[in-house]
C-alpha cells in the first residue's frame, strides 16, 4: 500500500507541475502589458514613469525562467501575488473565501453521494418496475438541466413566491439549502444511472443468488454482497463528478452571492484580475488531483482483488 | 462517459460504417422502419426543428427582436405577442428565434473544432506511436487533471471576455477528452489483420489513416459529437448567463435570462421559455446520442 502511495503520487508530480506552470503562464502571459493593466485599475491612463517604476517593482524585465522560478518560490511561502483589482494578496482573499467554498462544496457532495447511491440502488433493485422508470426520466431530465436554470427556479419559486427560504446570501443552514439543491441535482443524476447500472449487473451474479437463497435478509444482501462490488465504478464516477461540483460551484454562488472563491473568479474573471484566476486555477487542479488520488485508492479498500503495487499509470 | 465508450472499442471491427450503408437506399428505408432507431426519431426531430427555426429566424420571427416598445414591457403571452414581451417590451418569440442562432452556433462551432483537433491528434498518437505519442500522452494526462469548465474559464480570463475567446476557450478546454477516447480506439484498431496488411503492401501512412482507420472512427466520432453538443450547450448558456459567453449586441438564451432576471417572480414566462428550450436541446442530443450508440453496438455484435 505504502509502494503505491508513493507510485501514484510520484505519477501525480508532473500534472502538478504543468499545473502550476500554467497558472504562472495565467499570471504572465495576459494581452498587453500587466504592469499597465494593474496600474490602469485606478480608472486613468498611468504615466510611463509609474509604468516603468511598477515593472520594476514586480521584476517584470526579468527574463521568464527567472520569473517562473521566483513565482515559485513565492508559491512554498504561500505567497500568490497581489491582486490586480484590490491590491490586496491574493492568498489573504483565498484565505477568506476558502471556508464559504469548502461548505457549499462538501455539502454538495455529501448530498450528491447520498442521492446519487441511495436513489441508484433502489432503482437497481426495482429494476423494470413503473418506479425505475419514473427514476429514469427523472435522471434524463436533471442531466439536460443547466444548474443555474435549476437554481434559478428554486430562487424564483420556493424563495421569491413561496418566501420559504431566503433568496441568497451566507450564513445558517436555511442559506445553504437551495444552492446545495441546484448544485447536486446534475451531478446526482448521473450518479444515479452509473449505480443503478451496477448493481443491475452484480445482483445477476451467482455469489448474490447464494446468499438470497440461504435466506439472509434481502438488506443484509445488499449492504454486505453487492454493494462493495457494485461500488468500484461509482466511486471512480463520484471522483470525476467533483469536477463537476467544482466547476458548478462558481455558477451557483454567483447566483446565491455567495462569498466563496468562485464569485471571487467571477469578478476577477470580468476585471481581468489574472493573480486572482490563476491562483484559483492551481487550487482547483490540486484539489481535482488529490480527490482522484484519493479515488485511486480507494480501490484496494473496496476490492482486496486489486492488487494495488502491481496497477500501473492508468487513472 | 468515456470509459464506456472505451470498453466497446474493442469490439470496433472492420464493417461497413454507418456512412456506407447509409448509401443504399432499400437498406435505409428499411433500418428507418426497424425498432432499433425508433427512439433517435424523436429527438432528432427536435434537433432538426431547432435547427431549421435558428437558421430561419429572419423570415419566421414575427417582430425584429431589437425592437423596443415600453408601453409593451413585461406583457404576458397574447395574440400579437405569444410568448409574451420582456422588460424591454421586445417580443419574446423573436429573442427566442435570434437567440438560438447563437446559442446553436456556438456550440456546433466549438463541438466541430473539439472532434476535429481530437481527432487529429489521436489518430496522430495513436498510429504512429513511440515517442510522439508519449509527448501527446503526457500533455493529455495534464489537460485532463482540470475539470474542463474551469480550464475554460482560466482562457476566457487570459483572453478577455468575447466571442471568439468563447469558442476558443471551449475547444481548448474540450479536445483533450477526444483525442484520449481516438488514441485508444486507434491502439486496438492498429491490432488488426487488415491494418496489418494494408501496412506491409506499403501503404502509405496518410493513405491508411483516412482510408482504413478513419472510416472505423467514424461511428464513435458521431456519437460522441452528438453527446458533446448537448453539453457545450449548458456551458455555452451558463457561460453567457455569467456574462462570460456570447457578449452584446447579439445574445442568446443565456443571455436573455441574464437580463431578465430580475423580472422572473413577476412575469415566469422570462424564465421558463428561454430555459426550456436549453433543455430541449440537450435532453435531445443526449437522446439521439444514447440512441445512436445503442445502434452501433448493436450493428457490431
Amino acid at each position: 500500500m505504502g509502494k503505491y502511495l508513493l507510485s501514484r503520487l510520484a505519477a501525480a508530480l508532473p500534472t502538478l507541475f504543468l499545473l502550476t506552470f500554467v497558472c504562472f503562464a495565467l499570471t504572465t502571459a495576459a494581452r498587453g502589458d500587466p504592469a499597465v493593466e494593474a496600474l490602469r485599475q485606478g480608472g486613468q491612463e498611468p504615466t510611463p514613469e509609474a509604468v516603468a517604476a511598477y515593472r520594476e517593482k514586480l521584476g517584470l524585465n526579468d527574463p521568464l525562467p527567472v520569473r517562473y522560478v521566483r513565482w515559485l518560490g513565492g508559491l512554498t511561502r504561500g505567497d500568490l501575488g497581489t491582486s490586480f483589482l484590490s491590491q490586496r494578496s491574493v492568498s489573504e482573499i483565498i484565505g477568506e473565501r476558502i471556508e464559504p467554498t469548502l461548505r457549499l462544496g462538501l455539502s454538495a457532495f455529501a448530498v450528491t453521494s447520498i442521492l446519487g447511491i441511495g436513489l441508484g440502488v433502489v432503482f437497481g433493485l426495482t429494476a423494470g418496475s413503473r418506479l425505475d422508470h419514473g427514476g429514469r426520466i427523472v435522471s434524463l431530465l436533471l442531466a439536460a438541466v443547466p444548474s443555474f436554470w435549476l437554481a434559478l427556479l428554486l430562487v424564483t419559486f420556493v424563495s421569491e413566491k413561496a418566501r420559504l427560504l431566503p433568496v441568497a446570501g451566507y450564513g445558517g443552514i436555511q442559506h445553504l439549502i437551495l444552492p446545495v439543491l441546484a448544485l447536486s441535482c446534475g451531478p446526482a443524476a448521473g450518479l444515479m444511472r452509473i449505480t443503478r447500472g451496477a448493481v443491475i449487473e452484480v445482483w445477476r451474479q451467482d455469489y448474490v443468488r447464494t446468499a438470497r437463497a440461504k435466506g439472509l435478509p434481502q438488506g443484509f444482501v445488499v449492504l454486505r454482497h453487492a454493494l462493495p462490488n457494485a461500488m468500484l465504478p461509482v466511486v471512480t464516477l463520484l471522483g470525476l463528478r467533483f469536477g463537476q461540483l467544482l466547476a458548478g460551484a462558481v455558477v451557483i454562488e454567483a447566483i446565491f452571492s455567495w462569498p466563496g472563491l468562485g464569485s471571487a473568479l467571477i469578478l476577477a474573471i470580468s476585471g481581468r484580475d489574472l493573480p486572482v484566476i490563476g491562483a484559483y486555477v492551481l487550487l482547483a487542479g490540486v484539489a481535482f488531483v488529490i480527490v482522484n488520488l484519493l479515488t485511486d485508492l480507494s480501490y484496494g479498500l473496496l476490492d482486496p482483488r486489486v492488487r494495488l503495487g502491481a496497477r500501473d499509470g492508468g487513472r | 462517459m468515456s470509459s464506456a465508450i472505451e470498453a466497446q472499442q474493442p469490439a470496433a471491427q472492420p464493417i461497413a460504417s454507418p456512412a456506407q450503408r447509409r448509401g443504399a437506399s432499400p437498406n435505409w428505408l428499411r433500418s428507418l422502419r426497424s425498432r432499433r432507431l425508433r427512439p433517435a426519431i424523436v429527438p432528432a426531430a427536435i434537433l432538426v426543428l431547432v435547427v431549421l427555426s435558428a437558421v430561419f429566424a429572419p423570415w419566421i420571427a414575427p417582430y425584429d427582436p431589437d425592437a423596443l416598445d415600453m408601453s409593451m414591457a413585461l406583457g404576458d403571452p397574447n395574440a400579437t405577442n405569444w410568448l409574451g414581451t420582456d422588460q424591454l417590451g421586445r417580443d419574446q418569440l423573436s429573442r427566442l428565434l435570434y437567440g438560438g442562432r447563437a446559442t446553436l452556433l456556438v456550440s456546433g462551432v466549438s463541438t466541430f473544432g473539439i472532434v476535429v483537433i481530437g481527432l487529429v491528434v489521436g489518430l496522430v498518437a495513436g498510429y504512429f506511436g513511440g515517442r510522439t505519442d508519449l509527448l501527446i500522452s503526457t500533455l493529455l494526462t495534464v489537460l485532463l487533471a482540470l475539470p474542463s469548465l474551469l480550464l475554460s474559464l482560466a482562457i476566457l480570463g487570459i483572453l478577455g471576455p468575447g466571442n471568439e475567446s468563447l469558442l476558443i476557450a471551449l475547444v481548448a478546454a474540450g479536445w483533450a477528452g477526444h483525442a484520449r477516447i481516438f488514441r485508444a480506439s486507434v491502439l486496438s484498431l492498429r491490432e488488426q489483420v487488415y491494418i496489418e496488411a494494408a501496412v506491409s503492401l506499403g501503404g502509405q501512412s496518410t493513405r491508411i489513416l483516412f482510408r482504413h482507420l478513419l472510416p472505423n472512427l467514424l461511428p464513435t466520432v458521431i456519437v460522441l459529437a452528438t453527446l458533446d453538443f448537448g453539453a457545450l450547450l449548458l456551458t455555452v448558456s451558463s457561460l453567457s448567463f455569467l456574462g462570460l459567453g456570447v457578449q452584446p449586441p447579439t445574445s442568446d438564451w443565456g443571455v436573455m435570462l441574464n437580463d431578465a432576471r430580475t423580472y422572473f417572480s413577476q412575469v415566469p414566462m422570462l424564465m421558463i421559455v428561454p430555459g426550456v428550450c436549453i433543455a430541449a436541446v440537450a435532453l435531445s442530443s443526449n437522446l439521439l446520442g444514447d440512441a445512436l450508440r445503442d445502434m452501433i453496438d448493436a450493428g457490431h455484435r
